[in-house]
């Protein structure tokens, strides 16, 4: 087993939980999280035991909550000198990179995993169909994944965290709307009808809206997978680019 | 053992190594000197595997640092440039990290661990975060991380910066401990440290090499090599008496330091003749010296060479 991946996750997943960030990140996901469902999802007043009002806004809360956990994966160890220490112990490239990741989004999954509440909520007061439910968190997960992949590929191409904020926001939103008028319209202009299909394939929006509802496609886990694969493959080619600068 | 060879690194225009090549063997400290951005620390982070060659290549146990990363790697400890470590981490959970990241048995990180701790004096400050640290515990605690794994070569960029002159001496004296059955680089802009650790030093500017030499013979370079320096009160009666002797080519009046510098003719040797000349006549002197030579000199004549200044 490749065990410095782990020394590198665990080192990174303890690293959240040793500043006020985590703390923070938890409160705000699972207030938002809670507030967005009662006050704008209706959540009663729709009458129906379900979290469709829940899971609809988690692209829009990840859009600003995950690129604040990625920004600093990469940025901060250039900025401070420690990617010279990380990449001169014997771990490869790839094994740097996937333990970061995957740490990052542990810490994600547990901030998920403490939105449960919203779960027991509807299982109180009626009869939620949980398989549904469970394809929901599993959409959301995957949802985070992709958002965090594209954010530490960005994150380790500068040394500013705020940059990296801002510069994962804009892709991420662009990939939340690909399927959409607003970024559909920007290619037609030039692209052909098959380009603009492939773009509104790429949409995150299109695949985790089945997935939320309760329909678990391969095609829709498949293509998450991808997206991350490819971010992060990305990432590490990016990281031996810039290491000089 | 660590082979370079022609290594040069390009950024855009700029050649920042330029064909460096030279070995060194166990038992060796190696200081390499050079002004600011002279491509020392360019040097260093290639043969540690962080940063691609250009051309050429580095070897560090035999093993190529591009096609053999982690063999290589394994193999080294590496202080880099400023001593960046996890500033949230305590000092005792760093080298725990190290120690799992390298691969070191439970027992084994246990006893290692404590050892470098012992060494580098981090007993005071094992569980404050290394962020609040002062800079010579944060330079000990990336020390420590280097000599971790106890490597058979260690690469170390400025291993004394921001240490009081107690920890100085403690750190020069751990790396010549540790020299014996090393193999050792250590980049300094003290010339004093050469003497104190280095068996043999580079000296690098503008990303050429431009001398590498033991740091005595380095000094036989200098003008100073072989000359006679006496302080006295009466430097005029000093200075003329020194005039005389046929063994002298120059005599140099240093008012500040009232002291005067006789330089010898082809080398000969001129103490003798210089203290019978000076106890013949009659002049007092405080002092008396032969001079091996100034490093310091050396150094400014190498590296402010016309060639170099391109």
């Amino acid at each position: 087993m490749s065990s410095p991946l782990w020394t590198v996750y665990r080192r990174e997943l303890a690293s959240y939980f040793a500043t006020p960030v985590a703390y923070v990140f938890i409160v705000i996901f699972m207030v938002l999280s809670a507030a967005l469902t009662f006050y704008l999802g209706n959540f009663y007043e729709r009458g129906q035991a379900d979290l469709l009002p829940f899971f609809s806004f988690h692209p829009w809360l990840y859009l600003f909550l995950v690129p604040a956990v990625s920004m600093r994966l990469w940025a901060e160890e250039r900025k401070s000198g420690t990617i010279e220490l990380l990449l001169t112990l014997p771990i490869s490239m790839l094994q740097a990179v996937i333990g970061k990741f995957l740490a990052a989004w542990t810490f994600i999954a547990l901030a998920l995993l403490l939105t449960v509440p919203m779960w027991l909520t509807v299982s109180y007061l009626g009869e939620p169909d949980h398989g549904a439910i469970l394809a929901g968190y599993l959409g959301s997960l995957l949802m985070a994944g992709g958002f965090l992949a594209i954010g530490s590929c960005i994150s380790a191409a500068t040394k500013s965290q705020v940059v990296a904020f801002i510069l994962t926001v804009v892709i991420c939103f662009a990939f939340l709307l690909a399927g959409f008028p607003l970024v559909l319209d920007f290619f037609r202009a030039f692209a052909p009808q098959g380009l603009l299909d492939a773009i509104a394939s790429l949409s995150f929006l299109t695949h985790f809206a089945s997935l939320s509802k309760g329909v678990v496609d391969l095609r829709d886990i498949v293509y998450f997978a991808l997206m991350i694969g490819f971010w992060l493959y990305a990432n590490a080619v990016i990281i031996d680019l810039k290491k000089a600068d | 053992m660590i082979e370079v060879r022609a290594l040069s690194k390009r950024y855009g225009d700029i050649l920042a190594v330029d064909q460096v090549s030279f070995t060194v063997e166990t038992g060796e400290v190696l200081g390499f000197l050079g002004p600011n951005g002279a491509g020392k620390s360019t040097t260093m982070k290639m043969i540690a595997g962080f940063l691609a060659p250009t051309s050429g290549s580095a070897r560090v146990c035999g093993f190529d640092v591009e096609e053999q990363p982690l063999e290589a790697k394994r193999r080294l400890g590496y202080l880099p440039e400023g001593a960046p470590s996890y500033g949230e981490m305590t000092p005792l959970r760093f080298l725990k990290f190290i120690a799992d990241v390298r691969g070191l048995s439970e027992s084994e990180g246990r006893k290692r661990i404590a050892a470098v701790i012992e060494q580098l004096h981090l007993g005071a400050v094992l569980h404050q975060p290394i962020e609040t640290l002062s800079k010579g515990f944060r330079r000990r605690v990336g020390l420590a991380q280097a000599i971790l794994h106890d490597p058979p070569v260690l690469i170390l960029d400025e291993p004394t910066d921001g240490l009081d002159p107690n920890q100085k001496h403690e750190v020069r004296e751990l790396i010549r401990s540790m020299a014996k059955d090393k193999t050792i680089i250590v980049s300094t802009h003290i010339l004093e440290e050469v003497h104190a650790v280095c068996t043999r030093a580079i000296i690098i500017a503008k990303g050429r090499l431009l001398a590498d030499d033991a740091p005595a013979r380095l000094e036989a370079r200098s003008r100073y090599h072989g000359a006679v320096s006496v302080s006295a009160e009466d430097l005029v009666a000093v200075e003329a008496a020194l005039r005389t002797l046929p063994e002298v080519a120059r005599v140099e009046i240093d008012a500040t330091q009232r002291r005067v510098t006789a330089f010898p003719r082809d080398g000969k040797a001129i103490f003798e003749p210089v203290t019978r000349s000076l106890r013949e006549r009659g002049i007092a002197f405080a002092g008396i010296e032969l001079e091996r030579g100034r490093l310091d000199e050396v150094f400014r004549t190498i590296t402010t060479a016309e060639g170099v200044r391109t």
